[in-house]
């Protein structure tokens, strides 16, 4: 079988959770053995591993018909493309006159391949482009099935099933839905665009139950191509286990590490943990991460005159997220409306117990953690008291949850996406 | 003649309420009155009574023929006085009719027998006692929580004058023996041992929905081995009427099985009876503790995790300083907590929910007990200063609670003492007197 994938990142040029996430399927479904995989992706730098797929750069596949030298095209497009045999393969499926688009020398549009200012007119040309590229892959080789990543790449995804008919399939990573905490309007152009994908898709993969409900309620979907597709976690590096803790106190570290925003529920996180300081001397607490809501947090915290115990880090990159965990005996995610959430799986890797919200993707397949509803500051508090004054309850957590994520794997994942592109008609045996 | 042995368990623990970190050392109110009354009387009106009704209409109906075992809880016990007492009627009018054995166990259906002996000891006596007070019933056949036994318990048990201990026929335990058969302790040979018969009980607790008639029930006990005499049959009360709600049949099942029985030559009889008249064909030993719970049948539901490991360590740490308290308040939180349910609630056997369990799960069972147990810490503390250790308690407290009796007996020296003194001045007064007299006599016989 072979597919064709629509992303928007991919790493080492992570923006947010996209990236991991498209990299573990593309690597699980790779490793089944039974999938070819062609990823498009707007702006890849050339650093990104093929080893799993054959990755298609929008910013090097012609919109405008060019007349370029081969060695030009080599120079210039050589560190992602491996043959430039590719560049006049896309050059013969040109379908119309974009030539009132800019494009470069070799034209081709320039994608940022961020989430720039313009991101919707980014959006349509990768759309655009993308119905080149569609084409190109029918004709030299063909494939069997669509898969889109988030919205952005919808319309996308939409355009290849146009021009070659084969059967879409969209994975939602996150919903409009989940961003606005469940107040969105119908006329936004995000929502608009979701639901656009979502009614021309074959099948939906969401990346949870609790998602796979909005979609079939909020987007007024057919539960029947609704399916739930759990996210896995990478195995922690070993340089990452190893890393040594550095503890200034023997204090105990309650840890929030989000962005600080309404939707991941910062305000109750600070409630709960200020019920718990107020009987448990010996803690402190950190809050991890940037965002629209750190002002008030920091506000709130001084009214109820804990600011000495209440620590604000600002936004942690890279390693600074595992010296985080490390250093902490409780972690928190107290989202009002969370897809998935791969934090509390990182955390639990790290040998943290973890507090979640029911209203989190991820606790479905979560067993060894503490779960309430997010408002319940009390139940929270409780757990986050409990963890750091009932030794046994700590360790016992730790172990259990440790080995029970270790369980969670993108191969498994892979697998379960293949097997969902089975039931689609036509692809039983392909 | 075959005899067939029926056996049921009625328990419900004090349900505990949300007990909160922030209410450790302010609220010492653990229960959750709420849900333990709704659940109660929900079991008394669907199952219990109408249950208790249908055994006491078996009785008469088949002239008596019918017999039948029930070992109530402590802890239900006083739900019934407090919530539903018409059911402790139904017991009463069931035992007038000689036909109905109550077998005692642990006044909190707890597992004491496997981590504190003296604790075991005294929830049994209390258990006894309270069967005397409520049923003027003197139980001799012992039930263990969860059919818990080994050869340790069975000789704590046997210390404590009871005739016959019933138990789980656990296949990993009897091996080729098989449980329909008479055995005695191995701690004491003159105390008798009863073997669950795991699947004919099963078939009615587990299987019954399943399809399953009287007549069909009585031939397999009829088609057994002629030389396997006892088949004991034991769940819990609520499964008829609860578990399999009226509708699936059960209650006719039940009403069916004398009629049945008699037509097969099958007898029923009580534990005590039997221990009685049957004599033990073989000496039965057990090593490791066996319970009637899950397909394991042994104790990990109880204490299979470390968390209930801790838990369990936590309450019973405590269980020596509270028992030589005189708070008796004290001493019955004491009691509630340790019923067995708590700690089966924190089981991470088959996932962190366990079934019929008021929380969420494991892990908030496990907080919440430990804020409570916190809590017992503390009021023990306030009881008893902590630097004192339970060695050096122990005198003091006899030294205190003797005051009184050492005070009576000083006093009464005391006294004593005080008369013989006075009768020693009056004489001696008496004496001086004379002497005074004396010696102006002597003076005047001087002068």
């Amino acid at each position: 079988m072979k597919a064709l994938y629509f992303s928007w990142e991919f790493p080492p040029h992570a923006l947010g959770g996209l990236a991991p996430a498209t990299f573990g399927i593309v690597r699980g479904v790779h490793n089944t053995g039974e999938c070819q995989i062609d990823l498009v992706l707007p702006n890849p730098q050339g650093d990104e591993t093929q080893d799993f797929c054959h990755i298609i750069s929008c910013s090097q596949t012609p919109v405008v018909w060019k007349d370029v030298d081969w060695n030009y095209v080599q120079q210039r497009c050589g560190h992602v493309m491996k043959n430039p045999q590719e560049y006049y393969d896309l050059r013969s499926q040109i379908y119309a006159d974009f030539g009132y688009i800019h494009t470069n020398d070799l034209g081709c549009i320039q994608f940022s391949g961020k989430y720039p200012k313009n991101l919707l007119e980014e959006i349509n040309n990768y759309s655009i482009v993308a119905g080149v590229i569609a084409r190109k892959t029918l004709n030299f080789g063909g494939f069997d099935v669509i898969h889109a990543h988030d919205w952005l790449t919808f319309p996308a995804g939409i355009h290849a099933k146009q021009v070659t008919g084969k059967p879409l399939v969209i994975h939602v990573h996150a919903t409009e839905y989940d961003r606005c905490r469940g107040v969105v309007d119908p006329n936004d152009p995000v929502y608009k665009i979701e639901l656009d994908g979502m009614n021309h898709a074959d099948q939906i993969q969401c990346v949870s139950e609790l998602t796979r409900q909005i979609v079939i309620n909020f987007y007024h979907q057919d539960p029947k191509k609704c399916v739930a597709m759990y996210n896995a976690v990478e195995p922690m590096s070993q340089d990452v286990l190893n890393m040594e803790a550095h503890r200034g106190t023997n204090e105990k570290v309650i840890t929030y590490l989000g962005r600080i925003t309404a939707q991941k529920g910062c305000e109750f996180f600070v409630e709960a943990a200020a019920k718990c300081l107020e009987k448990a001397p010996n803690a402190r607490v950190v809050m991890a991460g940037n965002g629209d809501l750190l002002e008030n947090m920091i506000h709130l915290v001084a009214q109820k005159g804990l600011s000495d115990r209440f620590h604000f880090t600002g936004f942690l990159r890279g390693k600074q997220v595992y010296e985080m965990f490390k250093v902490s005996d409780v972690y928190v995610m107290p989202s009002v409306s969370e897809p998935f959430g791969i934090s509390p799986l990182e955390a639990m890797q790290c040998g943290v117990p973890t507090i979640i919200s029911k209203q989190s993707g991820c606790g479905a397949i979560l067993d060894n953690c503490f779960k309430f509803d997010y408002w319940d500051i009390d139940g929270m508090a409780d757990a986050m008291y409990s963890l750091i004054t009932y030794p046994t309850l700590h360790k016992y957590m730790q172990e259990k949850g440790r080995d029970e994520v270790n369980q969670i794997t993108w191969e498994k994942v892979g697998r379960r996406v293949v097997d969902a592109y089975r039931t689609l008609p036509g692809l039983e045996n392909a | 003649m075959k005899t067939v042995c029926f056996l049921f368990e009625i328990h419900q623990p004090f349900r505990l309420k949300k007990y909160r970190f922030y209410d450790i050392g302010a609220d010492h109110y653990y229960y959750d009155d709420y849900a333990n009354e709704e659940i109660l009387k929900r079991n008394a009106y669907q199952s219990y009574i109408p249950a208790a009704k249908m055994l006491l209409d078996m009785i008469k109906s088949s002239d008596y023929a019918f017999k039948v075992t029930l070992s109530i809880s402590g802890v239900v016990m006083e739900q019934f006085e407090m919530y539903c007492p018409e059911f402790l009627d139904c017991v009463r009018d069931l035992i007038a009719t000689g036909c109905c054995e109550l077998a005692c166990e642990t006044y909190s259906h707890c597992l004491s027998a496997l981590k504190d002996p003296e604790d075991f000891k005294i929830q049994t006596e209390i258990q006894k006692k309270n069967l005397l007070d409520t049923f003027g019933y003197e139980a001799k056949t012992f039930v263990n929580t969860g059919f818990i036994y080994n050869d340790e318990i069975g000789a704590e048990i046997a210390a404590m004058g009871f005739k016959g201990i019933i138990t789980e026929g656990a296949k990993h335990v009897l091996g080729w023996k098989s449980p329909n058969y008479v055995y005695s302790a191995a701690a004491n040979q003159s105390v008798g041992l009863l073997f669950r018969n795991q699947s004919l009980s099963e078939d009615i607790a587990l299987r019954f929905q399943h399809g399953l008639d009287a007549s069909q029930y009585m031939s397999w006990i009829e088609q057994a081995p002629e030389s396997e005499q006892v088949y004991l049959i034991a769940a819990n009360f609520d499964v008829i009427g609860g578990i399999h709600p009226a509708s699936t049949g059960i209650f006719d099942f039940f009403k069916a099985l004398p009629v049945n029985a008699a037509q097969r030559n099958i007898r029923f009889a009580t534990p005590i009876e039997i221990f009685e008249n049957i004599a033990p064909v073989d000496t039965a030993y057990v090593g490791h503790p066996i319970s009637w719970d899950g397909a394991d049948k042994d104790v990990s539901a109880w204490t299979g995790n470390d968390l209930q490991q801790e838990a369990l360590r936590a309450i019973y740490s405590i269980s020596e300083r509270l028992h030589m308290s005189n708070n008796e308040i004290l001493k019955q939180d004491f009691a509630y907590l340790l019923s067995s349910d708590h700690f089966k609630f924190m089981s991470t056997k088959m996932g962190s929910y366990v079934p019929f369990s008021p929380y969420d799960s494991s892990f908030d069972a496990f907080t919440n007990y430990m804020n409570i147990v916190s809590d017992m810490q503390i009021r023990l503390k306030q009881e008893f200063p902590e630097e004192i250790e339970n060695e050096e308690l122990n005198p003091l407290l006899k030294q205190i609670e003797n005051q009184g009796k050492e005070i009576e007996k000083l006093k009464a020296k005391l006294a004593k003492a005080e008369a013989a003194a006075t009768k020693e001045k009056k004489t001696a007064s008496r004496k001086c007197a004379a002497k005074a007299e004396k010696p102006v006599k002597e003076k005047k016989t001087a002068k």
